[in-house]
């Protein structure tokens, strides 16, 4: 329960992959494989835990591609680290062989919890082949985002890795008479990684959360996050490029207009959707085309909100053909305007003594 | 079918599966081989309503029990204003995701351009970043930081006098980062800064870790020590207690070159250790260096003044593996807390916290050495409001027979030393009610 977030989770889950190495005297194993659709975060993590980072691969329907992932399994290597569905919401469904292959040369399989939403009440990462995962309760269980924090990023791991977890740790302990917790710190761990127990208080709002959805409702979570994203796929591809067809699961990417003759990007859209009242979903990644929109609508949105959406998606898309200039120039209803990135990273102005001295 | 917080009708289902060109919710999952689905239930208990979710925390809550403390070691139980939680519990923050999208977020990115400002005045330095998970893994982070400065050294020293809550981290980090920690021994409480010199003789110490209020809560003298880290191509980093800088000589003053801390101390409650807050605040020369978001001032496309996230170059997500850090999301809920916080209590308020604290301190310090069952661990040492003293007494059982007065007596830091903090929530009552307890524990003992 000790990591703060989603990164940390994962430093602290690449840390329990070494270390199931090192405790062996199996030093070799220095090189984590990573898909080229991953997340900038994965092999970030990976460097601050020490692990060089090998990028497999993707085939053109987003999927890892295994023949590429084969040659560059040896005995360097400490493990494989991905998410399922990848961040293309396509699920990997080689992800058994892959699995396999990877175990095979003695290396662990690291599951990024970042896109566990469609896979409630359909798919655990431990079934399918996964040794130790995080996951983000800030995104799957609900917890607030905060302006980009706190998150929590409890981080699990299959049977015989338990003893590599993060000091200090919460066991029960089981009487005759009564069942008591207490705290434990074992010299086998990784050691600690936070002060204490992590985000204490976000565990418990995401325990309430489970809590009130329960066995019945909590598998809903997936199909619905699933059919949501869907619908606005089918809904929105003969307007926007969808690279990759059939079902997605929570998300998918389209590559932006699919009339690229009016030279409105998916940066215009994004910040012509704000316009609407729509938040911008995240652009310019997977860094596999060169417009992609990803659109991730989670399972909490009504059709009618997804109706609407769909609409304004639509009404851009025209807007770009009428008045490309009026999208290019986006947002105009918002209470600042298009920001000046570049001459905010030259001069870096970070606190008002610096702000005033620079006004003089 | 009826869902707690989904909101699809059965017909909106139905027309939905339509649209997306399946017959039903499984058909959606017909990409996932049969044998990878999960064919059961979940262990957990069924739906339940609020009522039950309250009563089920309520029955945990009944497993606490709530006592005056005198534990501090990096946390400390300072007043905290009502009015912090309320704002803090609007949706405009609470709920609101990070400010990628400027145009939409400027309150979010004015207060942490805020947040900045005011850690960056506390500490006395230049810069600030929006916020790291908390002190230890800021501390580790500044670690990271100094090695990546000096390019080819991996050597780091740290003081004796550190937290050792705060040193377990780092160590932690270290091992994986392939950096050799080497500790600087304590002489009377402070950092032996003769051994300090031998170290960093040796031309090969990327930084020097030291702490203010030290862990023993005592205020260090720093003289000289700036330049003769930076004499060696040393970084200094300071690990501060964050409310303690509003009195005493911020790392700035000092020289440091990245000041680091857990800001739980800015009117946090104590919350089973989080969430809180870290900081990490340095020079302008090492900006391009450090860790985690950064909001910067700019302008609009009409010229108007806006806040946006800056040199996101070093930042994971564009950098990937040659990142300044990993980090992602940070406390940015808990930086407004602490923003609001000073912004309510204002230098002068800060300082009457502090003031109070260390009159607090220093009564019971003084009342405890009265009894002659105590004697201060460093009689010598300045301290604010956190002390060590040695005792003949049996920690673990004064522990136990102060904890059955509903008091916690402090901390256990040797076989014979125990750390006590107080701050301004406690009255001179209070630390009568300690002093009290400690004596009559010692009577009933002799009197057995």
């Amino acid at each position: 329960m000790n990591p703060y977030a989603g990164a940390h989770g994962e430093l602290t889950g690449l840390m329990i992959m070494r270390g199931y190495h090192l405790e062996r005297g199996d030093v070799k194993r220095t090189k984590v494989i990573i898909p080229d659709s991953a997340h900038g975060t994965n092999p970030a993590s990976s460097a601050v835990c020490g692990l060089d980072v090998v990028v497999v691969k993707s085939r053109p329907d987003g999927t890892v591609d295994v023949d590429d992932l084969r040659p560059l399994l040896d005995d360097t290597i400490a493990g494989m680290m991905m998410t399922n569905p990848n961040t293309l919401g396509i699920f990997e469904h080689n992800i058994g062989e892959i699995a396999k292959a990877v175990h095979d040369c003695g290396g662990l399989m690291y599951y990024d919890g970042a896109n566990l939403n469609p896979m409630l009440g359909k798919v655990r990462p431990g079934d399918i082949g996964f040794d130790i995962m995080h996951i983000n309760l800030h995104k799957t269980f609900s917890t607030p985002h905060g302006g980009g924090g706190p998150g929590s990023g409890p981080v699990g791991v299959r049977e015989g890795l338990e003893h590599l977890l993060p000091n200090p740790r919460v066991i029960k302990i089981e009487e005759e008479d009564y069942d008591y917790f207490k705290l434990e710190c074992s010299d086998k761990s990784i050691g600690s990684i936070s002060g204490h127990l992590g985000n204490f208080g976000v565990m418990m709002r995401a325990l309430a959360y489970i809590l009130t959805l329960g066995r019945d409702q909590l598998k809903w979570v997936g199909p619905l996050a699933t059919l949501n994203a869907n619908y606005i796929k089918e809904s929105l591809k003969d307007v926007y490029e969808l690279p990759i067809g059939g079902v997605c699961k929570h998300e998918f990417v389209y590559d932006g207009l699919k009339d690229k003759s009016t030279g409105v990007t998916t940066l215009d859209v994004a910040k012509r959707l704000l316009d609407y009242g729509f938040h911008a979903p995240t652009i310019y990644f997977p860094l596999l085309f060169h417009e992609a929109l990803m659109i991730e609508p989670t399972e909490n949105e009504s059709k009618q909100t997804l109706d609407e959406f769909i609409r304004i998606m639509r009404v851009i898309a025209q807007e770009a053909k009428d008045d490309p200039e009026m999208v290019k120039t986006a947002p105009h209803n918002t209470p600042v305007r298009r920001l000046d990135d570049t001459q905010a990273a030259l001069h870096p102005i970070v606190t008002w003594r610096e702000l005033v001295a620079d006004n003089q | 079918m009826s869902y707690k917080f989904f909101p699809h009708t059965d017909d909106e289902m139905q027309a939905m599966l339509k649209t997306a060109g399946v017959k039903s919710l499984d058909d959606l999952y017909q990409d996932v081989p049969q044998e990878l689905q999960l064919k059961k239930e979940y262990e957990l208990p069924t739906a339940m309503s609020e009522i039950e979710v309250r009563r089920f925390f309520d029955g945990l809550g009944m497993g606490n029990i709530t006592m005056r403390t005198f534990l501090g070691a990096g946390y400390y139980d300072h007043y905290s204003p009502a009015v912090v939680q309320d704002i803090l519990k609007r949706s405009e923050f609470l709920t609101a995701y990070t400010p990628y999208q400027a145009e939409i977020s400027q309150g979010t990115l004015q207060y942490i351009f805020e947040y900045q400002s005011m850690m960056a005045e506390l500490t006395g330095m230049e810069v600030s970043n929006a916020s790291m998970y908390d002190g230890t893994t800021a501390t580790a982070e500044a670690m990271m930081m100094a090695v990546a400065n000096a390019k080819k050294r991996k050597r780091v020293l740290v003081s004796e006098t550190i937290s050792p809550y705060v040193l377990r981290v780092v160590k932690t980090y270290a091992k994986y980062q392939g950096i050799q920690i080497d500790m600087v021994p304590a002489k009377d409480g402070v950092m032996d800064r003769d051994a300090l010199k031998v170290e960093l003789e040796k031309d090969d110490v990327a930084g020097v870790i030291v702490a203010t209020p030290n862990f023993y809560g005592i205020l260090e003298d720093f003289t000289g020590i700036a330049d003769l880290c930076h004499e060696h191509k040393a970084l200094l980093i300071m690990n501060c207690v964050a409310t303690a800088l509003s009195v005493v000589k911020s790392p700035g003053e000092w020289g440091a070159d990245i000041a680091v801390g857990d800001g739980q101390s800015l009117g946090i409650p104590l919350n089973y250790g989080g969430p809180y807050v870290g900081f990490l605040c340095t020079t302008k020369k090492l900006i391009r260096k450090m860790p985690g978001r950064i909001v910067g001032a700019t302008k609009d496309a009409d010229g108007k003044r806006a806040f946006v996230l800056t040199l996101q170059a070093r930042e994971q997500h564009i950098r990937r593996e040659k990142a300044t850090s990993n980090i992602c999301s940070n406390q940015s809920l808990m930086a407004l807390y602490v923003t609001i916080y000073m912004g309510l209590m204002g230098a002068k308020g800060l300082k009457e916290v502090n003031s109070i604290s260390y009159s607090n301190a220093h009564y019971l310090a003084e009342s405890l050495v009265n009894t002659g069952l105590f004697e201060m661990a460093y009689p010598d040492k300045p301290f604010l409001n956190e002390f060590a003293v040695k005792t003949k007494l049996n920690i673990d059982e004064l522990q136990q027979y102060c904890n059955d007065e509903y008091m916690q007596c402090g901390l256990k830091i040797a076989d014979d030393t125990l750390l006590i903090a107080v701050t301004e929530t406690y009255s001179r009552e209070d630390c009568d009610d300690l002093v009290d307890a400690c004596v009559t524990f010692n009577e009933e003992k002799e009197g057995k």
